[in-house]
C-alpha cells in the first residue's frame, strides 16, 4: 500500500507496437483510486461485509477480473512486486493478460514466485505456499453474494445479511446431505467470517478454504461487475459452513503430481492421449516449480 | 510429458495481428475511413454513442472501425475510454421543447400545433433491396427540403397540450430538484428512483430493452400505450458555471425523445388519467427511445399501485440485466479457464456415480439419510 501521492502521472513503459498514450500509474485516476481505497478501508473494518463501490469500466471485460484489477490498481505502488495467477498458474492467458496490463500501466516488477510477491492477484486459487504478514492477496470475484442463487433479489439478501439470517444456506446444505449423503458444493463453498457475515470465498475449490482462516496476509475481494468489495483482514476467523455430524472436508486425491510428486497440493487432471489416459499435475505452477527446483525434490 | 499451457503472451500478441488482418479484410479493397463511417453509418454511430454514454460521433465511428463493426464491442471501447475522463459538471436540464426538429410525429392526434413532420425515416420505405447501391455511387441523392419551422421557435410537447385538461399526470420537478445520482460514478442500489432507472435504461442494450418492452405488449404487464410524441432533432446543451450569472451553450446534440401515454384506470391514491413513460437517446434511435419509454412506464408499477407480477415491472430484474457490457462480459467469461472448478466438479460427479452404483447394487434402497443437526449459529 505504498501508492504514489495524488496527481502523480507516470508514463507507461511502452513497446513500439503498443499504445503510446500516457496513462496514470496503474491506469486508474487518483480520485477513482481514493474512492476504491475508502471502500477497502470499510471492508477491512467490517470483515466479510460487501461494500458497494463505484466500479469503473475497465479496458478489460466485466467477468474477467475487473474487480480484482481495480483493487490491485488502488493498492499497488512502485515498490510492489506483483504476481498474477489464474487457476493457480501464472501462464494461463488471462493471468498473462492482466500481468501485461499492470506491466504496461504501472511498470512494477513482476514475479511468478509466491514468496517474492508483495501483491498477488488471483482467480480461483489460493497459492499453496503459505502467505506471510505484509502480503496482499486480491481475489477476482464473479458473484459476491453467497445467497444469490437462493435469493436473487439484492434488497432481500441485504436484509438477510443485516439480520445475520442464514437459514437459507443451511437448508440448502442440509438438502444436499439428505439427497446425496454429503454436501455437493465443491468450489465457492460458503464461509462465515468473524462469526458474523456469510461470505463467498470466490470460486476457489473448497480445498483452499482452510487457507482463508487466520491467514497472516490481507485478503481483498473485488467484484467489478457487481460493484462490491469485501475483505478478510489478517488473522481473521473464517469458518466453512458445516454440521456437527457432517464436518467440513476438503478434496483428496489418490494420485500424486506427475511432475513434482506432491501429495498435498490441489491437482488438475489432464488428458494426455486419445484413449483418455489421465495424468495429475499441481494446479499451482509456482509450487510445483519450487518443489522441482529444490534439492530434495521427488522425495514425497 | 505433459506440456503446460505456456506461451500465453506470444499467443496473445499473435492474436492481435490476426485480428488486425481480419479487421482490414482484403487489402485490395480501399480502407474505410472514420469520416466515412461517421457520415454513412450514422445510425450505428448513434447507437454506440447512446449506449456508450458519450456524445462524440468521431470517437464512436473510430470505435466501430476498431471493433470491426461489432457494435457491442464498440460500445465497450467507448465506455472504457469514457471512464478515464474527469467529470467537469452537470448541465442544465435539456429543453427538448426548443428542439430544432427534423422529425416529429404523434399517434394520438391527427394534427396538432407545430404539425407532424415525417422527416428521415425507414417507416414507409418498402423493404426491397436496392440493387442500385451495389454499383459504386456516382452522384449524391437530391437534397430534400427540410422542415419549414424557424429553428428558434419552440414546439410544445403533445403531452403538455393534453395537460390543459388535466387528463395526464404531471411530473413537475420536485422542490429544489436534486442533481441526479451519476450511475457511472456510484453503484446501482435498490430500490432505484426514477432518474436512476432512466439513466440505466438510457445506457441499456437496445435489443434487451426492445424485448422487455415487447413483453409488456404480450400480456406480461399490459400498459395500453400510445405514442404521445416522438421527436428527433438538435438541442443546445447549456452549462451554468457558478462563477457566471448567465448560461453558456457548449454545443448542440442530436436527440430522439419519446413520450408514451398510457391509460390508467386509477388507484386509491391516483385518479383515472393518462400516465407517462419516457424515452431519450442520443442521435436518431427511435426503436431504443420507444422501448425505453415502455419499460420506464412498466417499472413505475409499484409507484402507481399496480401489482408487480411481470419481469418488465421488476426493477431488480430489468436494471440488473440491461447493460450490454456487464451481460456480454459475464456470459463470455465462461471462455476463461475453469480447470480448477471443473476438476472439483469432476471429482464430485465421479463420487456421486460411484455411490449411486453401490446403492443400486445393494437392494432394497435404504431410507433417507438421518437428518443432520445444524451447528448452532449466532
Amino acid at each position: 500500500m505504498n501508492a504514489p501521492t495524488l496527481g502523480t502521472v507516470l508514463h507507461a513503459p511502452t513497446s513500439a507496437s503498443e499504445t503510446a498514450a500516457s496513462v496514470n500509474f496503474a491506469y486508474l485516476d487518483e480520485r477513482s483510486k481514493r474512492m476504491i481505497r475508502r471502500a477497502l478501508l470499510k471492508a477491512v473494518a467490517i470483515p466479510g461485509y460487501q461494500v458497494p463501490f463505484g466500479s469503473r469500466e475497465m479496458p478489460l471485460p466485466y467477468g474477467w477480473g475487473t474487480g480484482g484489477i481495480q483493487v490491485t490498481a488502488a493498492v499497488i505502488g512502485p515498490n510492489d512486486t506483483l504476481k498474477v495467477i489464474d487457476q493457480g498458474s501464472d501462464d494461463t492467458v488471462n493471468a498473462v493478460n492482466i500481468r501485461r496490463f499492470f506491466q504496461r500501466t504501472a511498470g512494477v516488477p513482476i514475479t511468478t514466485q509466491t514468496r517474492a510477491a508483495t501483491l498477488i492477484q488471483t482467480r480461483h486459487r489460493i497459492p499453496e505456499t503459505p502467505l506471510r504478514e505484509g502480503q496482499i492477496l486480491v481475489y477476482q470475484v464473479p458473484v459476491p453474494e453467497p445467497l444469490q442463487r437462493l435469493e436473487p433479489r439484492e434488497t432481500e439478501t441485504r436484509t438477510l445479511h443485516a439480520l445475520a439470517e442464514y437459514g437459507l444456506m443451511h437448508v440448502k446444505l442440509y438438502e444436499d446431505i439428505a439427497r446425496h449423503g454429503h454436501i455437493a458444493t465443491t468450489y465457492d463453498y460458503p464461509v462465515m467470517v468473524n462469526d458474523r457475515y456469510l461470505m463467498s470465498p470466490s470460486p476457489i475449490p473448497k480445498f483452499d478454504n482452510p487457507k482463508l482462516h487466520l491467514n497472516p496476509a490481507l485478503q481483498l475481494f473485488g467484484a467489478g461487475r457487481e460493484k462490491r468489495i469485501y475483505a478478510v483482514p489478517p488473522y481473521t476467523k473464517v469458518e466453512s459452513l458445516s454440521f456437527d455430524d457432517h464436518p467440513f472436508e476438503v478434496q483428496r486425491w489418490e494420485a500424486t503430481c506427475a511432475l513434482c510428486g506432491a501429495t498435498d497440493s490441489f491437482l488438475d487432471e489432464v488428458i494426455i492421449d486419445d484413449q483418455g489416459t489421465r495424468q495429475h499435475t499441481c494446479s499451482d505452477s509456482d509450487h510445483c516449480q519450487q518443489r522441482r527446483d529444490a534439492p530434495s525434490a521427488g522425495a514425497a | 510429458m505433459y506440456v503446460a499451457v505456456k506461451g500465453g503472451e506470444a499467443a496473445i500478441l499473435h492474436s492481435y495481428r490476426l485480428l488486425a488482418q481480419q479487421r482490414r479484410g482484403d487489402a485490395a479493397v480501399p480502407e474505410l475511413s472514420v469520416a466515412q463511417i461517421r457520415q454513412q453509418m450514422k445510425l450505428a454511430v448513434d447507437r454506440v454513442m447512446a449506449e456508450g454514454s458519450l456524445y462524440d460521433p468521431e470517437l464512436a465511428a473510430l470505435a466501430i472501425k476498431q471493433a470491426c463493426g461489432d457494435l457491442v464491442e464498440a460500445i465497450f471501447l467507448l465506455r472504457a475510454y469514457r471512464a478515464t475522463l474527469p467529470r467537469l459538471g452537470c448541465t442544465l436540464a435539456l429543453r427538448t421543447e426548443a428542439m430544432a426538429l427534423a422529425r416529429r410525429i404523434s399517434a394520438t392526434f391527427k394534427d396538432l400545433p407545430g404539425g407532424q413532420i415525417l422527416g428521415p425515416t425507414y417507416d414507409y420505405t418498402q423493404r426491397l433491396l436496392d440493387f442500385s447501391l451495389l454499383a459504386a455511387a456516382t452522384e449524391p441523392p437530391p437534397t430534400a427540403a427540410g422542415p419549414t419551422l424557424p429553428p428558434e421557435q419552440s414546439t410544445p410537447r403533445v403531452v403538455d397540450l393534453l395537460n390543459q385538461e388535466g387528463l395526464i399526470e404531471r411530473c413537475p420537478p420536485p422542490e429544489g430538484d436534486p442533481e441526479p445520482m451519476d450511475l457511472t460514478r456510484e453503484p446501482l442500489r435498490f430500490p432505484a428512483d426514477r432518474a436512476t432507472r432512466l439513466q440505466n435504461l438510457a445506457r441499456g442494450d437496445e435489443g434487451y430493452l426492445l424485448a422487455m418492452a415487447y413483453s409488456t405488449q404480450r400480456g406480461y404487464s399490459h400498459t395500453h400505450p400510445f405514442v404521445g410524441e416522438i421527436r428527433f432533432g438538435t438541442v443546445a446543451v447549456e452549462l451554468a458555471p457558478e462563477e457566471l450569472d448567465f448560461t453558456l451553450s457548449i454545443g448542440d446534440i442530436e436527440l430522439t425523445e419519446c413520450e408514451m401515454v398510457n391509460q390508467f384506470v386509477g388507484s386509491p391514491s391516483e385518479p383515472p388519467q393518462f400516465t407517462r413513460g419516457y424515452g431519450l437517446a442520443f442521435g436518431h434511435s427511435e426503436r431504443k427511445a420507444m422501448a425505453m419509454s415502455l419499460v420506464d412506464r412498466s417499472l413505475r408499477a409499484s409507484e402507481l399501485g399496480e401489482a408487480v407480477q411481470s419481469p418488465a415491472q421488476m426493477q431488480e430484474f430489468v436494471l440488473s440485466h440491461s447493460d450490454s457490457l456487464e451481460a456480454s462480459g459475464f456470459v463470455q467469461h465462461l471462455k476463461l479457464p475453469h480447470y480448477v472448478d471443473f476438476q472439483s466438479e469432476l471429482d464430485l460427479v465421479r463420487r456421486l456415480r460411484a455411490e449411486a452404483q453401490a446403492q443400486s447394487q445393494a437392494a432394497p434402497p435404504p431410507s433417507a439419510a438421518t437428518p443432520p443437526s445444524p451447528k448452532a449459529q449466532p
